[in-house]
């Protein structure tokens, strides 16, 4: 008799990059949430995390996933752990107690994301830390999103986590009267990485979808934090954006507007939900930049066409959002829909007065070149579109300026 | 842990104080010796320092003599004007406390480099 020794099943196992990294993801803050518990070193705990997830994504793709990947990443950071912790018994006492399934609480998940977006580090190493160490980035993986080479990613962690520990940054939820101004915080590092998925999915492909990581994060705070009304904004914002991605590329690849998108091809039953979470927020009275940048959203996404928008209320609900957040980028923003409710004349006026602020931002220039050539001053208007594409890096949106000025006055 | 606080003043901030009336200055006075008694079981020293144009400093460069020039190291708008040793537990403490500190415009906060015994 022949006996066939059986590998695991791998058959069927075969997973993409993206169902890898969201497992990773669900996984793997968890995972470092029950080390930092266990150790009482961030620093260390950070490290154990990236190793296991580094070698489970060079293992996986080809071992296929195992049944248990959390027990899988939990088992090689603990021996990971063991082996760095020889010289210090009583910490290795205490990993070895630890046991599978970790299931930390929710106070636990929130003092790691609040560690990580902590005032007293730089924003880009805030964001660097939140990836790897709550959303089981690797180095790499970030190096890669954030078009910088893998030593910058790497020495903006290392210097955070060694000003973590010698700076005596502490490793817990905020108190109540800091509380606000600490979820500020992480709440920007989230909208940051919204917008940078945002703007990279020109280069789709190419790297790690960011908007997929913010919309985790926003949900995961949400759910450790369902009384914030500015947390479920902020995850309303982020869900109605993706719930017309499909429309902004055209078959080609190219950008398509917002004026021109095919409508069919948003996500209803995704905007239906959001705006059902953003009106469940606004109950609590208390409105904020995300529920108010949300609401301007959902207005367009609830309308059936361009022509039918409400611009009225569009208006107002800028006005809304420049008293609490005053910013020339919003007041730019409104501009556009002032060219429907005060006329195109008017809203170049008010765009006009933001050049100071905004002289090299490439979208002022896009949006003066749409409403001169609307005015009927196509030459200005080319001028405009010419200068707005010096401005620009992003390959999409380059290529709708180049459109606009080859074609002149038809292209939108 | 152990930090200093390091106090800066701005030229604004010292022409303001100029300007004030005798009496407003005063105030100001008492609110930041208020605000010391207010978190006295956290402070474990420091002093107000005379203005930088009396500071002397002293450059010490390797195979020259030492020289020694008026004024302060570096030639600033903003200079430190005073210290305060605080014990707390971490730095959110810390922050809590800086945040309504009542005098100049710009506070620093570095932890004290503890050195234990078998630690280079």
């Amino acid at each position: 008799m022949t006996f066939v020794i059986q590998r695991p099943a791998k058959v069927d196992r075969t997973v993409s990059d993206r169902e890898l990294d969201q497992i990773v993801r669900e996984h793997a803050g968890r995972l470092a949430t029950a080390l930092v518990r266990i150790t009482g070193d961030f620093a260390m705990a950070e490290d154990l995390v990236q190793d296991a997830v580094v070698a489970a994504l060079q293992r996986w793709p080809i071992e296929g996933v195992p049944d248990r990947p959390d027990a899988w990443l939990f088992t090689v950071a603990r021996n990971r752990g063991l082996d760095a912790l020889r010289r210090q018994s009583n910490y290795r006492t205490k990993l070895t107690q630890l046991q599978w399934p970790v299931q930390p609480a929710s106070d636990d998940r929130l003092r790691l994301i609040f560690t990580c977006c902590h005032p007293a580090l730089p924003r880009p190493a805030q964001i660097a830390l939140t990836l790897r160490v709550v959303c089981g980035l690797t180095t790499a993986q970030i190096a890669r999103a954030f078009l910088v080479t893998e030593t910058t990613v790497a020495r903006r962690i290392t210097r955070a986590k060694r000003k973590i520990t010698e700076a005596g940054i502490p490793y817990r939820v905020p108190e109540p009267n800091e509380l606000s101004a600490r979820l500020r915080e992480v709440l920007s590092v989230i909208y940051l990485l919204l917008n940078e998925g945002y703007l990279s999915t020109a280069e789709r492909g190419q790297a790690r979808d960011l908007v997929d990581d913010a919309e985790w994060l926003a949900a995961e705070l949400h759910a450790l934090m369902p009384a914030e009304p500015e947390v479920a904004g902020l995850l309303a914002l982020i869900r109605l954006h993706r719930a017309r991605a499909d429309a902004r590329f055209d078959p080609d690849g190219n950008l398509v507007l917002l004026e021109h998108q095919d409508r069919s091809n948003w996500d209803h039953e995704a905007i239906a939900d959001a705006s059902r979470l953003l009106q469940r927020a606004a109950r609590n009275h208390q409105p904020g930049p995300y529920q108010l940048q949300a609401a301007i959203v959902a207005c367009h996404a609830e309308t059936a066409d361009w022509a039918n928008t409400d611009w009225e209320q569009i208006v107002l609900l800028y006005d809304m959002l420049l008293h609490l957040a005053p910013s020339p980028l919003s007041r730019l923003h409104r501009s556009i829909a002032r060219r429907y409710t005060a006329g195109p004349e008017a809203a170049l006026a008010e765009v006009d007065g933001l050049a100071a602020g905004l002289e090299r931002y490439h979208l002022y220039h896009a949006i003066r070149a749409d409403l001169l050539r609307t005015l009927g001053r196509g030459d200005e208007a080319r001028a405009a579109n010419r200068h707005a594409l010096e401005l620009t890096a992003n390959p999409a949106e380059q290529a709708v300026l180049r459109r606009r000025i080859d074609w002149g006055d038809d292209a939108g | 842990m152990k930090y200093v606080l390091l106090f800066v003043e701005t030229e604004q901030f010292e022409a303001d104080l100029e300007a004030m009336s005798q009496a407003d200055r005063d105030r100001a006075f008492e609110l930041v010796s208020k605000w010391m008694a207010d978190h006295a079981d956290k402070i474990r020293g420091g002093s107000k320092l005379q203005p930088a144009s009396t500071a002397t400093t002293v450059r010490l460069d390797a195979g020259s003599e030492p020289v020694i020039t008026d004024g302060p190291f570096v030639e600033g708008k903003e200079v430190v004007s005073g210290y305060t040793e605080v014990e707390v537990d971490d730095l959110d403490q810390v922050l809590n406390m800086v945040s309504t500190w009542p005098g100049c415009p710009l506070v620093e906060i570095r932890p004290i480099m503890e050195i234990r015994p078998g630690q280079s």
